[in-house]
């Protein structure tokens, strides 16, 4: 696989207007040119990356999230591609890729469940290990565990 | 063989040839026939008959005296504590006197006490990795039930306390290999009594 | 067979002993066609990834024994793997070997014992289950023997593994990996061209290569379908591009074929396993950075950064996502787990066919809800 730099670069050849950057080790692009460039880097033929291994985010309180794909390509055996998309924390919202890729269909929920972030255009974004009605979002680093008496119990 | 249910008979003498492998006459049998037999029994009925364990085989963790139950390794330091993955030890010390400094006992300081809860505990070894002291250690014994979901499974000084004894009954080359660690940590060479009778 | 019929919905599991834990799938059926069938999970969710961003980085490693509970070597190799990704850790060379060697050991043991399981939901009771459990009985008293317990190991470390192997643990090993194949022969006799099976298996559950690709499938399944992408070869981590064995590969992608590659694979596994026993060196079993963060874990503190880690485990692709922030705790820990992520195709599996292939069809995915949950 190509190193960073020529990867940014080959990008910007391929898709002009697209901003990008660079940031330990991953990509970073917008939320509103995200599909673009996941479209750009699934079907030119130089990158195939036709395999989204690891969707997830990351949660920087008090202001951003950060939401990161981890691409690799099975036709050619290279890889990992990370891309990173920045969303603001107060109402985080990102468009979907499943259409894209299927493997992203549960990892996005996933996402959806226990960080809130909203994957647009998701066919079916509901909460998958968290029960229907469950509050809040517990991976979020401001998220408090209600129940502490049971651990407090405990301890003689 | 081609013919349909061959691969279901085929399948079928397997299962045959192992029903003889759990009798003796069975494997007489088969030896007669030249084919291999070894014991096909692989159940224990339990407890009457008890699985031989390794020796390095873990359960929950106690705490090792030298010579008398007040000559405990451990000096409270409370690394174990923090360390411990699920939270399941609780240690209150060091021991204070009146004026707030610490008591000593054999040149240690000791905690006041230290309770496991082995309902909690998942024997995963972290307190024992990351004692200094080699004062924990763990256990196997493994029969443990009790009644009552809390009270008899949180486990006292008292209930811990075990005799490095006992430890290298349990657990020979890994007791052998600590005493080497600790003999060597020694900061002068103590005088030798001689070896007591088993 | 009228589409005029009313459409049942049954609720399948979470308390059903076929759907290998609390697991539940809603299908909408048509008689006894599925239409429509939606995965329900997190019964056994405890938020595995929270309990690992409030501990050391190694305190992490026992519970992610917990994860897939067949495997809990290969779930400490992959978290060792991205440990050492994030702070620039390497392995001793006898450590790398004893990885290696349990890694493929966990391999058998979970391939033998879904393969039992999968014939269990096909109707076959007990019988090949159990021929599956005598054998990996055998190398679970050897995992005993070398960490301690049968299934919740914890012991492969950043930098190798926790201790070395006791003595004449190596002879041992290679006794029951020198026997395995008569073993895989006797369960291929037993089950391989057995009609019955054939007819269950075959064609149910047709996977296509676009299809396994395009959803992240990993592992067996993936290459039950053709694609030949094994992360040991792809990756070539830890020292696997030393060993010679091959990847099988599916033609159709059916329930059979996941059944057959998982055999195929167990025997590669063994060529590994006798290369590894042959030429594994002398020397520590734990580099010494390793062995300096096991003994103080708070000591660790990996600079500002990032890692994703994978290797391939006996299910798929077990990745590790690390972000640290400077403490001795890990600022961001995420697992992308193979069984999670396969579920993705189960309904695309299953519309068309009969509720009792569905059953199988969730029995070739190999899912254990420990690490569908998480």
């Amino acid at each position: 696989m190509l190193p960073l730099e020529e990867l940014k670069s080959v990008i910007q050849e391929l898709l002009p207007g697209v901003p990008l950057d660079l940031e330990a080790g991953s990509l970073l692009v917008s939320s509103k040119d995200l599909i673009t460039v996941c479209r750009c880097l699934k079907n030119t033929e130089r990158f195939s990356l036709d395999y989204l291994a690891n969707l997830t985010v990351v949660d920087y309180p008090p202001e951003r999230m950060e939401v990161i794909y981890h691409f690799y390509s099975m036709l050619k055996k290279h890889g990992p591609v990370a891309l990173k998309v920045k969303v603001e924390r107060e109402k985080p919202s990102v468009p979907s890729v499943t259409p894209l890729w299927r493997g992203a269909e549960f990892q996005e929920r996933e996402a959806y469940d226990l960080f809130g972030v909203v994957f647009e255009g998701h066919p079916d974004l509901r909460r998958i290990l968290m029960w229907e009605g469950f509050k809040g979002h517990p991976m979020r680093k401001d998220y408090i565990v209600e129940d502490q008496d049971a651990v407090e119990t405990l301890s003689p | 063989m081609a013919f349909i249910g061959a691969g279901v008979l085929r399948g079928m003498g397997v299962t045959f040839r192992t029903f003889l492998e759990t009798y003796p006459w069975g494997r007489v049998l088969l030896r007669g026939l030249r084919q291999p037999a070894v014991e096909g029994l692989v159940t224990i009925e339990y407890p009457d008959v008890k699985q031989k364990h390794a020796e390095r085989f873990r359960y929950f963790p106690f705490l090792v005296y030298d010579g008398t139950p007040d000559n405990l390794r451990c000096v409270s330091c409370k690394i174990c504590e923090q360390e411990c993955p699920p939270q399941c030890i609780y240690i209150t010390g060091p021991a204070k006197d009146e004026q707030g400094r610490p008591q000593k006992a054999n040149g240690r300081t000791f905690p006041v006490e230290f309770k496991i809860d082995v309902s909690i505990c998942m024997s995963c070894r972290i307190c024992v990795d990351v004692c200094p002291f080699d004062a924990i250690e763990m256990d196997n014994q493994y029969e443990l039930s009790s009644s009552e979901r809390f009270g008899s499974l949180i486990l006292n000084k008292q209930e811990l306390l075990k005799p490095n004894e006992y430890f290298q009954r349990i657990k020979p080359t890994e007791a052998s290999e600590v005493d080497a660690r600790l003999a060597a940590k020694r900061p002068k060479p103590q005088p030798v009594f001689p070896p007591k009778a088993p | 067979m009228s589409t005029a019929g009313e459409l049942l919905e049954v609720s399948l599991g979470p308390q059903h002993p076929s759907t290998h834990g609390v697991f539940r799938m809603n299908a909408v059926l048509d008689g006894e066609t599925i239409v429509k069938l939606k995965p329900v999970m997190g019964y056994l969710h405890r938020n595995h990834e929270q309990i690992g961003e409030g501990i050391t980085y190694i305190g992490s490693f026992p519970f992610t024994d917990r994860l897939d509970y067949f495997s809990a070597m290969s779930n400490n190799f992959g978290l060792a793997i991205a440990i050492e990704k994030l702070g620039g850790i390497t392995a001793s060379e006898r450590g790398e070997y004893l990885r290696i060697i349990m890694a493929e050991l966990t391999r058998l043991v979970n391939h033998t014992a879904v393969t039992g399981f999968l014939l269990n939901d096909m109707g076959a009771f007990g019988t090949p289950l159990l021929y599956a459990f005598r054998e990996r009985e055998k190398i679970l008293d050897l995992f005993e023997a070398a960490s301690g317990s049968r299934m919740m190991c914890n012991y492969v470390r950043p930098g190798g593994v926790r201790q070395d192997v006791p003595e004449d643990w190596l002879k041992q090993a290679k006794e029951i990996v020198d026997h395995y194949p008569h073993f895989l022969d006797e369960f291929e006799k037993l089950l391989t061209e057995n009609e019955i099976i054939r007819q269950r298996a075959q064609n149910v559950g047709v996977l296509s290569k676009e299809l396994a690709v395009n959803a992240s499938i990993t592992g067996p399944m993936l290459r039950a379908s053709g694609v030949d992408y094994d992360i040991r070869k792809v990756d070539g981590y830890s020292l696997y591009p030393r060993f010679s064995f091959r990847v099988p590969l599916g033609s159709v992608g059916d329930v059979y074929d996941r059944y057959y590659i998982r055999i195929l694979e167990m025997r590669q596994s063994v060529k590994i396993l006798q290369q590894a026993l042959k030429d594994i060196p002398e020397g520590p079993a734990i580099s010494p950075k390793g062995a300096a963060m096991g003994k103080a874990p708070r000591t660790f503190r990996p600079a500002k950064n990032e890692a994703y880690g994978r290797i391939e485990a006996p299910k798929g692709e077990l990745g590790f996502y690390l972000v640290s922030d400077g403490s001795p705790q890990p600022y961001r820990y995420h697992v992308r787990a193979p069984s999670f992520v396969n579920l993705t195709v189960l309904e695309d599996l299953c519309i068309g066919h009969k509720v009792a292939d569905a059953i199988i069809i969730l029995g070739s995915i190999d899912i254990v809800l420990g690490e569908v949950d998480r």
